[in-house]
């Protein structure tokens, strides 16, 4: 899956299933238990380089976020491996997980609930730092204060509560606290969208410019297409927990190969009136499944336009469709990549 | 407030250099402002440091003034019975017993005071002891979840299902009986030990709610060991309600020593709580009813008093919760 | 002809411990019948606390109304007495918020909540509330309908819910409906489905619709006019293609450039308008958005500005509104550049 060069984090066959219920006695002694799961995160596989930021985009209930926490083992995988700088993260011991905690950090969606409010700005940036053992004392302070700057916080404010600030300052508060123990992994979920527009700019901006200067990987989380567009390098989307495509961003959004990338990039509305008058916007039918009973098959064929019967019975694989270009549905193949163009009722990626 | 502008690499241009840093208003100093502007808990904490006041220095005062402490009981035998406040045994009006004196001559008021000492003293550390046992075991009972909360919470429905005067009652009884701070510790531990439980539930309801927090999350995920998010995260979060809760105990706590004592079980004789002085003034309440009045209506003024505060800091601290 | 809806200097205060948060402070705009008017702001701006100016919803204290007109169907709706505001309430002006979850009553069934309304508007029975209501369902599109109408909040999904809340505006056929954020909280999927249905329902029954959202993109394939606030003044007013090719407002400059272009090539630096949302309880003397602002200037923080009307549709609030006006006409009309303090 990766474009060469050495992946930083690897992710195989990623598998998170929420036990719903447990069968009740009477189900267990009729035989008839049946464990009812939400399949959050189902076979997940990808890779992420060095230096590079990959784009996780997907709506609500697709699994994304719960992807993010999976790799850096803030909620138990089922199944499946997660391998960062080559340890492999489900493998390890508590103790020593914490410890591999310092090279993989997380900013979070809601800039004021990531935020104890009860401790300080100071304290609450010095917190890695001191758990880590990277500082202490007056080293520590320091290393506070140039944090702060780095992420464009006043150091006057070093004694503030969180409560005291605005959302987007929040937000530096936790970029300034995720960058304190060093890291080279920072997964950001979500980072921007509780912002006010005229901030998103800012963070996106500010997030982008730490990357340059530190040599950081991310996974970026967003249901934000336009903000994934302009961050990432490669992008994943994911559909009721599973990776519906993966390729380089220019040519995701350029060339869309699954029915759902399609619509969903069709979906956001452009801030130019001229071309939302001419658009024709593809407009999906019905709700997103739910997790707790995916349909047969594939798992979009409830709402796709372009459903046949065999996208019922057939489960597809993740294929590369064309270079570094990755998609799961039985209508296109490397031969016949365009689905608009494939005729009614063919299946050429059925093998 | 200021407005802090935030640029990017630059620092904002409103930032002097030479600036020691601001110091925060932390939700702490923001929820007292809000509760000196509640009058009910404002007149509440006065009353309280009145009469916390008075039950520690009160008895020294008087002592000095008219040589009356709890149990001096006068040689002078005219002066061995029962006056009402402010009278001297001739009926004239006299400062030398605002509340009068008991059937043994002994002051009242001196007797009130040494009360307030017992009673208050009972009622703090009941509740701190409650406090500590309570929070331990709700916050881990909270914070591990599982099973071993299962099995913490099914062991305090069970003993929530004991009646607790009955333990009480049986623990006094077959340890009592032994010197009078025997006893007196012997309350402290009874009743800390009977009023943990509602304070372990909420502790474990506050912590279980915590816990799906982000901030605990971010916590998890910068590597901070369990025991230090329970301790560094958790618990202060919790403050808020246990805060309140612990000024409600207070005086349930008081009120039980009180009707232990009445019953005789609680503080023996030569000590006095307000509940033994209302023991004892009951036997005579036809005749002389300040016997019983005037701790009964400073027992109750207490209450009403730490109740107040108690709401009063329920309102200035819930809201608080939510700001952001 | 007439405007539906004609508001005057406007001004709602809200009492702050010391401080007076101006949260509208002097907005003015008409809404022609059967028009889109999309409010656009972020936090601070004053956007919502105009439309519950409107339907007279300000909880009295610590908010009041203390200046302007408000003129609907030629009734000055402050003048009303709270009776005949709550008759007009549901029933000529409807609104719907940004999130379904809270704004349905979770204990009450949809049929319940839908029949509320129509029969306490409408006057009409127990049967026909309810075969209304599973009219409005099906008009919303929610499929199945009949067998749905009884269900509780909880079993419709968020898109569901909001197509509900739909539903229930527009069962009186109000001639106003103020749509407030009605898909910030929506999958962009279901904002689509969301949106197409607006449109459709508007175009079927001639409502007047005003949109308050603070997506650029949602007002340019909504609306005809766009009204751009900002710390409870309107700064800008013009028809929604004008607005976007010929904005003459730093601020909306400031907005639109700082949307990211999926034409753009990734990781360049975004425009970003530099500063915080403004505290409307402390705002400075001059123009509220001076201390952000790219073209700022020693006028703007001494002196309020003036309104330019610089076309009959088109009004900007600013020193510069013209020299922008003209600069965006011709062709290589540029962007302004990080902010001079």
């Amino acid at each position: 899956m990766s474009t060469g060069g050495a992946p930083l984090v690897e992710v195989e066959n990623l598998t998170v299933h929420f036990p719903l219920s447990a069968p009740s006695l009477l189900d267990r002694l009729r035989g008839t238990g049946r464990h009812r799961v939400v399949q959050a995160v189902d076979g997940v596989s990808l890779s992420i380089n060095a230096g590079e930021t990959l784009g996780l985009v997907g709506e609500s209930g697709c699994g994304k976020t719960t992807l993010g926490r999976a790799i850096l083992r803030l909620v138990e995988p089922t199944g499946g491996r997660v391998v960062i700088r080559g340890v492999d993260i489900a493998a390890l011991p508590h103790a020593e997980l914490r410890r591999q905690r310092r090279h993989m950090q997380m900013i979070f969606q809601d800039p004021y609930a990531s935020l104890d409010p009860r401790m300080t700005v100071g304290q609450i940036i010095a917190e890695p730092i001191h758990t880590h053992g990277l500082g202490t004392g007056d080293t520590a302070r320091e290393m506070v204060r140039d944090l702060m700057a780095t992420v464009g916080l006043s150091e006057r404010f070093i004694n503030r509560y969180p409560h005291e600030f605005s959302g987007g300052q929040q937000q530096r508060i936790g970029i300034a606290r995720a960058l304190a123990s060093q890291p080279d992994f920072i997964v950001a979920d979500e980072p921007i969208s509780a912002l006010d527009v005229s901030i998103q700019a800012q963070i996106i901006n500010l997030i982008e410019r730490l990357q340059r200067e530190r040599h950081l990987t991310y996974l970026f989380i967003s249901h934000d297409l336009r903000a994934i567009r302009h961050t990432s390098d490669r992008v994943a989307v994911m559909y009721l927990g599973q990776v519906v495509e993966l390729a380089d961003a220019k040519q995701l959004y350029r060339r869309p190969l699954m029915p759902y990338t399609k619509a969903l990039i069709s979906a956001v509305p452009v801030p130019d009136p001229v071309v939302e008058a001419k658009r024709q916007r593809i407009v999906l039918q019905g709700d997103v499944p739910s997790p707790i009973d995916p349909p047969s098959g594939c798992r979009f064929n409830t709402r796709c336009p372009f459903v046949v019967e065999a996208c019922r019975q057939h489960a597809p694989e993740l294929l590369e469709i064309e270079p570094g270009h990755f998609a799961r549905c039985i209508r296109i193949s490397p031969l016949y990549p365009d689905i608009d163009a494939v005729a009614p009722g063919a299946t050429p990626g059925l093998a | 407030m200021a407005t802090p502008s935030s640029s990017l690499a630059v620092p904002p241009a409103d930032a002097p250099r030479a600036d020691a840093p601001v110091t925060g208003t932390s939700l702490g100093k923001d929820a007292v402002k809000r509760l000196r502007k509640n009058r009910l808990a404002v007149f509440g904490f006065v009353v309280v440091c009145i009469v916390v006041a008075a039950s520690l220095v009160g008895p020294w005062i008087i002592e000095r003034a008219t040589g009356y402490t709890y149990d001096y009981i006068p040689t002078d035998p005219s002066l061995v019975n029962a006056q009402p406040p402010f009278t001297a045994p001739d009926g004239s009006f006299s400062w030398m017993h605002p509340m009068g004196t008991d059937d043994a001559g002994r002051d009242i008021l001196a007797r009130v005071l040494l009360g307030g000492r017992i009673s208050l003293m009972v009622g703090v550390i009941s509740t701190f002891v409650s406090l500590i046992i309570g929070i331990t075991v709700g916050a881990t009972a909270g914070y591990v979840g599982g099973k071993v909360d299962e099995a913490i919470m099914r062991g305090v429905d069970v003993l929530y299902s004991i009646p607790y005067m009955m333990v009480v009652i049986v623990l006094l009884a077959f340890f009592g009986g032994r010197s009078a701070i025997g006893q007196l510790v012997l309350l402290f531990i009874a009743l800390g030990a009977v009023s943990w439980l509602t304070m372990a539930r909420i502790v474990r309801g506050q912590v279980m709610s915590l816990k799906s927090q982000e901030f605990i999350l971010a916590a998890r995920a910068t590597g901070v060991p369990a025991s230090r998010i329970i301790l560094r995260h958790l618990v202060p979060n919790t403050l808020g309600p246990v805060i309140v809760y612990a000024t409600l105990t207070i005086p349930s706590v008081m009120l039980l020593e009180s009707f232990l004592s009445f019953l005789g079980l609680g503080v023996q004789a030569p000590l006095a709580s307000w509940g033994s002085l209302a023991a004892d003034g009951i036997q005579n309440i036809a005749v002389f009813p300040w016997q019983l009045i005037c701790p009964g209506l400073t027992m109750a003024i207490t209450l009403f008093s730490l109740n107040f505060l108690g709401d009063g800091l329920r309102d200035a601290l819930d809201p608080q919760m939510r700001k952001g | 002809m007439a405007p539906l809806l004609s508001v005057r200097e406007l001004r709602t205060w809200f009492a702050e411990d010391a401080l007076t948060a101006k949260a509208v402070d002097g907005v003015s705009f008409d809404l022609a019948r059967g028009e889109t008017l999309g409010i656009v702001g972020e936090s601070g701006s004053g956007k919502s606390v105009t439309t519950l100016s409107i339907m007279r919803l300000i909880p009295q204290p610590p908010g009041r109304i203390v200046s302007g007109e408000i003129v609907f169907d030629g009734q000055d709706l402050r003048a009303l007495p709270a009776e005949a505001m709550r008759r007009i309430r549901g029933k000529r002006i409807a609104m719907i918020f940004q999130d379904p979850m809270t704004s349905l009553n979770p204990f009450m069934r949809v049929s319940q909540q839908l029949m509320e309304v129509t029969r306490l508007h409408l006057g009409l029975s127990k049967a026909e509330a309810y075969e209304h209501a599973v009219q409005m369902l099906e008009t919303v599109g929610i499929p199945d309908a009949r067998n749905r109408v009884d269900g509780y909040p909880h079993e419709f999904s968020g898109g569901m819910r909001q197509r509900v809340m739909i539903a229930m505006a527009l069962s009186c056929k109000p001639e106003l409906l103020i749509a407030d954020e009605p898909t910030t909280a929506l999958d962009v999927t279901i904002q689509a489905q969301i949106l197409e249905l607006i449109t459709n329902l508007k175009r079927d029954t001639g409502t007047s619709v005003i949109l308050i959202t603070h997506d650029l993109g949602v007002v340019a394939g909504m609306t005809d006019r766009i009204m751009v606030m900002y710390a409870g003044r309107v700064f800008e007013t013009a028809p929604t293609a004008e607005l976007f090719a010929r904005p003459s407002n730093p601020y909306t400059v400031g907005l639109l450039a700082s949307v990211p272009d999926p034409t753009d090539d990734a990781h360049a630096e975004l425009y970003q308008i530099p500063g915080l949302p403004p505290d409307v309880a402390r705002l400075p003397p001059g123009c509220p958005f001076a201390p952000r602002c790219a073209r700022a200037e020693r006028i703007c923080r001494e002196q309020s500005p003036p309104l330019i009307q610089l076309t009959p549709q088109h009004q900007s609030l600013c020193h510069f509104a013209q020299e922008l006006y003209d600069a965006a006409g011709t062709p290589t009309a540029a962007t302004g550049d990080e902010g001079a303090r």
